[in-house]
């Protein structure tokens, strides 16, 4: 790490809860994203996503718990704060006789400054027409207007929800670069999102929220840690039972599931923490050829919503599993 | 095109273009099971039971031709509710409930159809029906239909409630039918309205507009002339409600202009249809500036930007109902000259001078009375933006809620006194012309002017149910109907001064001719005051959305 010393993080938020009458958007929400890094914010609908960034925009009030947004209360600060954050919606709603170029403008004016050369260059970019009014903008081209306007405000943190729905794949792209340019420049990013591959691409590091309540925080890597790696392998031997399973070597070791074996081809999939065992066993065999598959986000992210998959109790939570 | 095409009965293209009414309208009615009923019965029960109200206040026949003998004479009476056509008691029910009764209708019919017509298309919801087995004319068709069945029960409660209390089953059905056929009427002008604009609010605007000229015109024509015979009056809808002459013998001819009016709007509406894409208008978006301007910068040019459109055609509308009620006044007052004793009245009170005063004075009431709906449009904008999710991210910049809703709140509150003073002007001004006299434009202007506190009370209204209970802020329109129609139409039932002193505008003195003192409007004003900081300090504790 060649960073700098980050004296505080970007965002940090312990114990959150919320409620809307009875419903409870946020029980116990926990939340660190350090400063510089891009940070995953992962759950399925109504996990309180939107719930939690409108408490850390100071636009709703926690019931309890702390938020602590660049080192400042986000609900007495907040002037002060948005002067430093650009905000853009999963859904953005424009002012039906604005322009798209009024909006960007009037957007960067009401926080710290905007870039205009840098403005200009992302309109080109996302090919973006800014004369078209408000009304007349596709739910893509409004998208746009939002990301823009961020992009180019003169801010230390930005904070995306679900910022990419409507954007088509080649803007999805220009999208992943323009993040890797803010985390360049030392912006910090919170990016909520359902694309689990933008994700992957993009982030240091991410938190898996259900039910108002975070299951999983960490990098990528550390969260690969907690899942299966699928192996295939062909071992060697000249005949007969290869040595690593007759001996009943894999089986027997921890971590192991799914055990296929096949004459010389052996499938399985093991807890990723236990690796090293199982490749030491294969070893002894003579391996000739090996595949390791790192877990997928998916994965990862079904893994925590298994429960609701197989029970299918909460159909929304399913439906976004896929 | 083929003869086996051509083949294809004429019918059956037609009736695929109705596809899916019959669901629509089930889903008009079931969207709207509340404010329909509400509107209705609220409506007809009004009519219904203002039969017993006039039958305890004005039981005798000589207490009824008194007062329709001093209703027709005054002018200013004249143009707020019509001429009396016969003191019968169903007479002075017609009189005093067909121009209210339509005008009510009217706003009913025009916010149902808009509402199932163009805004179900600005929101994109009718983008999802239409995908259905729904046909081109199936939306507006059912909206109009909703309209139809609720003007249709309409005119059955008010004609078999008043028929009921003993009026006369003719005049009862004739007052029942001046007001649905005007109800119906608006409802083709807003079909209209609906394809010409791009959203349901200048829908809705561009109805309210004819409706307030057809009431001006009205009024106008009826202030000039005791027999509702002058031209300005047969130019407006409302005033073919009148000329039905309930209770008076009938002029049922006056129907065949509600139908054929009906007819042909329906007629245009369905040609405007036929003829633009679904979710596009007539009056097209243009492009805008690819930079903002420099006064486009925070919450009050953002909220000037949004609001200014509005300021501007009420403005507008004032400017035009002050220079016709100006214009009128001098002859509306020269009138009294037929009757006798109430000429002998009048000028037991002051002479001449006088007459017109309590003319303007009446007239800058009103002016008064309408400038709360503006005001209060004015600040529910809030809650509009809020609840559209375009507040969020303006209040996700470094903006606080206070400077926000403050842009907003500046438009409604000094909006209020541009409105009044151009209108206050403008009825000044038309009268000083008429009368030849400069020194009129003063007293007539700060008269209209004096109205502002009682406008500033409702306004702070609005404030403290936005931050308060945002999720009731439509009970605000009914606290601002309330006063409109105890304005309108409790004087004549005698209500208890209690009851008056409910309205703000009850406090206020009948400006020009009346001296004036402080107390009034200090209370008002204090009132406004408490209202606006209760508002803005429940609005920054709460939360948003």
């Amino acid at each position: 790490m060649t960073k700098p010393i980050a004296p505080a993080p970007a965002i940090r938020v312990d114990g959150l809860h919320k409620s809307f009458g009875r419903t409870r958007a946020l029980d116990g929400l926990d939340l660190t994203v350090e400063a510089g890094e891009v940070h995953g914010f992962l759950g399925p609908n109504g996990a309180g996503k939107s719930t939690t960034i409108r408490v850390l925009l100071g636009l709703l009030r926690a019931d309890r718990g702390t938020a602590r947004l660049l080192d400042r209360d986000p609900w007495h600060d907040a002037v002060a704060l948005h002067r430093r954050v650009a905000y853009v919606p999963g859904d953005v709603t424009l002012w039906r006789n604005l322009s798209g170029g009024e909006v960007i403008d009037l957007y960067g004016r009401l926080r710290g400054g905007m870039d205009r050369a840098r403005r200009d260059e992302l309109l080109e970019r996302f090919e973006l027409d800014p004369t078209k009014k408000g009304r007349t903008y596709s739910k893509g081209n409004r998208q746009k207007v939002a990301l823009v306007a961020a992009f180019a405000s003169d801010v230390d943190l930005l904070i995306l929800d679900e910022p990419t729905s409507g954007l088509d794949p080649l803007m999805e792209e220009v999208f992943q670069t323009c993040v890797i340019e803010e985390r360049d420049r030392g912006r910090t990013v919170l990016l909520s999102s359902h694309v689990l591959s933008e994700v992957e691409a993009l982030c240091d590091r991410v938190s898996i929220i259900r039910k108002g309540r975070t299951v999983e925080s960490g990098s990528l890597g550390e969260l690969r840690h907690l899942t299966r790696t699928s192996i295939v392998a062909e071992l060697a031997g000249p005949d007969g039972v290869p040595p690593a399973v007759a001996g009943g070597g894999l089986a027997a070791l921890p971590g192991v599931h799914d055990l296929d074996v096949q004459g010389h081809r052996v499938r399985l999939q093991v807890d990723t923490g236990k690796l090293d065992a199982v490749l030491r066993s294969l070893a002894t065999s003579g391996v000739r050829s090996l595949t390791s598959t790192p877990p997928t986000l998916e994965e990862l992210f079904l893994r925590h919503y298994q429960d609701d998959v197989r029970g299918g109790a909460d159909r929304d939570e399913t439906a976004v599993a896929r | 095109m083929t003869a086996v095409a051509a083949a294809v009965p004429a019918g059956t293209a037609r009736s695929r273009q109705l596809a899916g009414t019959g669901v629509l309208l089930r889903l008009a009615l079931r969207r709207d099971r509340v404010m329909i009923p509400a509107w209705v019965l609220g409506l007809g029960l009004v009519v219904a039971s203002l039969g017993s109200s006039f039958e305890a206040l004005y039981g005798t026949a000589a207490e009824r031709a008194q007062l329709a003998g001093s209703m027709t004479t005054n002018g200013s009476m004249r143009a707020l509710y019509g001429p009396v056509f016969s003191d019968s008691l169903g007479g002075l029910i017609a009189w005093r409930m067909a121009g209210f009764g339509a005008v009510l209708a009217a706003v009913m019919s025009l916010l149902i159809v808009v509402r199932h017509t163009r805004e179900e298309e600005e929101t994109g919801r009718q983008e999802l029906l239409s995908a259905a087995m729904v046909g081109r004319r199936a939306p507006l068709t059912a909206a109009l239909l909703a309209a139809l069945l609720a003007n249709a029960v309409l005119v059955v409660l008010i004609a078999a409630g008043l028929a009921r209390s003993g009026r006369p089953a003719a005049g009862s059905l004739a007052l029942g039918l001046a007001i649905g056929g005007t109800g119906m009427l608006f409802a083709g002008l807003a079909a209209i309205a609906a394809q010409l604009t791009e959203s349901a609010r200048m829908a809705k605007g561009l109805t309210g507009a004819v409706l307030g000229l057809a009431f001006a015109l009205r009024g106008a024509g009826d202030a000039a002339d005791a027999t509702a015979g002058s031209p300005l009056t047969w130019a407006a809808p409302l005033g073919w409600a009148e000329n039905l002459r309930a209770y008076a013998d009938e002029r049922w001819g006056a129907l065949l202009l509600f139908l054929a009016g009906t007819a042909l709007t329906v007629a245009a509406a369905y040609a405007l249809t036929a003829r633009r894409d679904l979710g596009m208008s007539f009056l097209p978006a243009r492009p805008g500036p690819a930079r903002a301007p420099r006064s486009l910068a925070g919450p009050f040019g953002l909220a000037w930007r949004l609001q200014r459109t509005t300021l501007g055609g009420w403005t507008l509308g004032y400017v035009c109902a002050g220079a016709v009620f100006g214009g009128i006044a001098k002859g509306a007052s020269d009138m009294v000259g037929g009757n006798q004793r109430t000429r002998e009245i009048f000028e037991r009170m002051g002479g001449q001078a006088r007459l017109t005063d309590a003319f303007l004075a009446t007239m800058v009431g009103m002016l008064g009375m309408v400038a709360a709906i503006y005001a209060a449009g004015a600040v529910l904008r809030l809650r509009g933006e809020e609840t559209a999710d375009r507040a969020e991210p303006v209040l996700a910049g470094a903006v606080g809620r206070l400077r926000w809703a403050a842009g907003h709140l500046a438009v409604a509150y000094a909006g209020t006194v541009v409105v009044l003073g151009f209108g206050g002007l403008a009825l000044g001004i038309s009268y000083g012309i008429s009368v030849g006299d400069a020194g009129r434009v003063g007293p007539v202007l700060a008269a209209a002017l004096a109205q502002v506190p009682a406008v500033w009370t409702l306004t702070g209204l609005a404030v403290l149910a936005f931050g308060l209970l945002p999720r009731a802020t439509t009970a605000v329109w009914a606290v601002v109907g309330g006063c409109l129609a105890l304005g309108w139409i409790g004087p004549s039932l005698r209500l208890p001064q209690w009851a008056m002193d409910l309205s703000p505008y009850g406090h206020l003195p009948k400006l020009p001719g009346t001296h004036a003192t402080a107390a009034p409007f200090v209370w008002l004003l204090a009132l406004s005051a408490v209202f606006l900081a209760a508002g803005l300090a429940g609005f920054r504790r709460r939360d948003i959305g």
